[in-house]
């Protein structure tokens, strides 16, 4: 349905646009090119009304585990919805809301951090496959790229902090900054261990390798690695029980504390829209993507049952259940354990993590080298 | 027609942000040009299909190196008159070194090896063709002993820093959390039983 | 043994498990919120609120002018003036209440000889101008006026315990 839509589109949007515009030497290129950016749209458009909508599911579920309801009065035209137009009154209210660029601050670094540190978690999406089809580059270096890509939202972390010309801003930025070096090293060997797993860097291929049921998935032989990628993860996006970045009750909000309105929000946005990426790539990398849980359980012939078939197959819609899941683990862990101190996030990174990620990669490469069944024969 | 524009933006970007980083005063915008110089070089070798090389300098150079200088810089305070001082009086052995460095890469760019036809020509690669799987198969077939000699001297490297850092007299009073987890309630504390005094 | 046991359970992260489950109860536990314009928490027969100045069924205010709330107010903010009225008896010109001063402590009412400074369950109340929160004497018996027969029946109900 989407190719139709997408083919729809280019021809009769596109097309036509470009045929206008650009000589005849030039409109395959530009069509190619207007082409993408409709792409990327039709990615980033959901991915940020999730985020949007993650942050009114924050508010939801801490509310129902301490006893509470959250919010629920602004809704649409007259109903209240139980509240789901708390979103969008939030973004209206710090849209127009004035951004106060400090005296002293670095004007140019205050305005740019926001920017750097939502970028590279948007541009991230960019390999991410929704489907054996649906995936914006397929890239063979696609694991690195994300890699990559999580490693730079430290930038606008640390230059947020320098530039706000404050103390608690760059006590923040400090923390935060040893914090997501420490975290990466003991992600990047989970992510070796996956890469040893599937033998592929491309995204797609290690959802391939994973096909199976669900115990063919990842999450079982590299359970240890799984474990410590998502509280790496977790550690990464500076959410709790890792959040010393902020500490609210230390250093009031830590590197965004001179920042508001919309300047605010982006960082806002970048925080949610990182935890959405984890919980995407816990899902790509450990649960299998968008594969059916019941595959090969089931038998084939009755996939062709209309509807309850069709939501048994594999399919993107997989994918989007466990992404709900992993995103609704973080606010789970928001709502159950205390914030770290500074030092045991530390430790914990460096002395439990990264030698627990090294011991467990010889494990699975002694797996993969002998073959174990029903993982890695074939 | 887009790789050459894609190209030139890149290397104009790559080219200013490389002399900003030598212009510039302030220690931290300069490391900030060095990472916008790093990222831009490595959309070079995207465009030359090196992207195994190219995320790889992202990941280890931008995402890793220059964080922890930029820590350390932004940590400095750093007095910028001091530092011009002694312009006039580095200048010879700077420009002496520039030289040498200007020959060396030419010699090397000059030399027999980037030269010849298959320079001028893109190739065509295979679908199937993995840039990642190239490298590790030479880097672990023809280079493996510089390759693990150089893993050897890394480690070395580390061992070093961690026991240069390291001081044998232990003056922090740091918990071990491991050991905080175990404790009972028994081994902290001891209810007595006390006879209650009478008054006479 | 015991040592063992301990290193299972953390690297199973056992009680972090166990703090998940407690929480993860508790998302589906009873809400306890009151959604407050709508519904509202019952009130004391003592709640301490907006103030008020009672009167006799005949009419008559019961405020004497013995100045005690004034005396005893932690907060100093009630400033009293008296005067003899015309039939002889001592009346009080002004009585006012900076409730932005007041503590809502009860003492006033405490004091009172005649059960004449009262406080009511009135807790929702503004002021959208300076001024509007000093309550002056005819306010404060515009209040007892209104609310009259919800303080008689406080009052009447805490009797036993004064």
């Amino acid at each position: 349905m989407i190719e139709s839509v997408f083919q729809l589109i280019t021809q009769y949007l596109l097309q036509p646009a470009v045929s206008f515009v650009l000589p005849v030497d030039y409109q395959a290129e530009g069509l190619y090119v207007l082409q993408t950016v409709v792409k990327i749209m039709a990615i980033l458009t959901p991915v940020l009304v999730t985020v949007a909508y993650f942050t009114y599911a924050e508010r939801k579920v801490i509310g129902f585990i301490q006893g509470r309801i959250g919010p629920n009065r602004v809704g649409f035209f007259g109903f209240s919805l139980w509240g789901l137009g708390q979103p969008i009154a939030d973004a209206v209210k710090l849209i127009v809301k004035e951004i106060v660029i400090p005296t002293g601050s670095n004007k140019t670094l205050f305005v740019i951090a926001p920017i750097l540190s939502l970028a590279p978690s948007l541009a991230a999406w960019a390999v991410i496959p929704f489907d054996d089809t649906k995936v914006l580059a397929n890239i063979n270096a696609g694991l690195l790229y994300v890699l990559a890509l999580t490693s730079l939202a430290v930038y606008g972390v640390i230059i947020a902090g320098w530039a706000s010309n404050s103390k608690y801003a760059f006590l923040g930025a400090m923390r935060s900054a040893a914090q997501i070096v420490a975290y990466e090293i003991a992600m990047g060997f989970a992510l070796v261990g996956v890469l040893v797993a599937a033998g592929s860097l491309n995204l797609g291929d290690i959802v391939y390798a994973q096909s199976g049921s669900f115990i063919h998935w990842f999450w079982l032989p590299l359970l240890p690695l799984f474990v410590v990628y998502f509280i790496s993860g977790v550690a990464e996006t500076n959410r709790a029980p890792f959040d010393v970045a902020e500490g609210e009750s230390e250093i009031v909000a830590g590197f965004h504390v001179e920042y508001g309105g919309m300047a605010f929000s982006v960082f806002f946005m970048a925080e949610y829209a990182n935890m959405v990426l984890i919980a995407v790539l816990s899902a790509i990398m450990f649960c299998g993507g968008w594969l059916s849980p019941v595959q090969g359980i089931v038998p084939e012939s009755f996939l062709s049952t209309p509807l309850i078939g069709a939501v048994l197959d594999e399919g993107m819609h997989w994918l989007l259940i466990k992404t709900s899941f992993f995103m609704f683990l973080f606010l789970w862990f928001r709502a159950t354990f205390p914030r770290y101190r500074y030092d045991q996030i530390m430790r914990l990174g460096w002395k439990v993590f990264i030698p627990i990620t090294i011991v467990w990669l010889v494990v699975i490469a002694s797996l993969v080298v002998g073959q174990v069944p029903p993982w890695f024969d074939g | 027609m887009i790789e050459q524009l894609v190209f030139y933006l890149f290397g104009a970007v790559l080219l200013i942000s490389a002399s900003m980083v030598v212009i510039m005063r302030n220690p931290v915008h300069a490391a900030l040009f060095l990472v916008l110089a790093f990222f831009s070089s490595a959309a070079i070798w995207l465009l030359l299909q090196a992207e195994f090389l190219a995320i790889a300098l992202v990941l280890v150079y931008v995402g890793a190196v220059m964080v922890l200088f930029l820590f350390v810089v932004m940590m400095l305070d750093i007095n910028l008159v001091a530092l011009r001082e002694g312009f006039a009086r580095y200048l010879p052995i700077g420009l002496t070194i520039a030289i040498l460095m200007v020959i060396a890469m030419g010699l090397v760019v000059s030399s027999d090896y980037f030269v010849g036809d298959e320079f001028l020509v893109k190739r065509t690669l295979a679908d199937d063709y993995s840039n990642t799987r190239e490298l590790g198969l030479t880097l672990y077939t023809e280079y493996l002993f510089q390759f693990e000699v150089a893993g050897a001297i890394l480690l070395v490297a580390i061992i070093a820093a961690i026991s240069l850092s390291m001081s044998k007299l232990k003056i922090t009073r740091s918990k071990e959390p491991g050991d905080q987890v175990l404790v009972k309630k028994e081994q902290r504390l001891r209810i007595v039983k006390m006879k209650a005094e009478k008054s006479s | 043994m015991d040592a063992i046991k301990n290193y299972v359970t953390s690297l199973f992260l056992w009680e972090l498990l166990k703090g998940l489950q407690l929480t993860g109860r508790y998302l589906f536990k009873r809400k306890i919120t009151v959604q407050y314009p709508e519904e509202k928490t019952p009130q004391s027969h003592r709640f301490r609120g907006l103030h008020a100045l009672r009167r006799y069924p005949n009419g008559e205010e019961r405020c004497i002018a013995c100045k005690l709330c004034e005396a005893v107010c932690p907060a100093v903010a009630i400033t009293i003036s008296s005067e003899q009225r015309d039939d002889g008896s001592r009346r009080t010109t002004q009585y006012d209440i900076d409730l932005t001063k007041c503590i809502f402590c009860g003492f006033c009412e405490e004091s009172c000889p005649v059960d004449s400074i009262v406080e009511t369950r009135i807790f929702e109340y503004h002021g959208e101008k300076r001024g509007d929160l000093l309550m002056t004497k005819q306010r404060l018996l515009e209040i007892g006026d209104m609310a009259e027969q919800q303080i008689a029946e406080d009052r009447a109900r805490d009797a036993f315990y004064r």
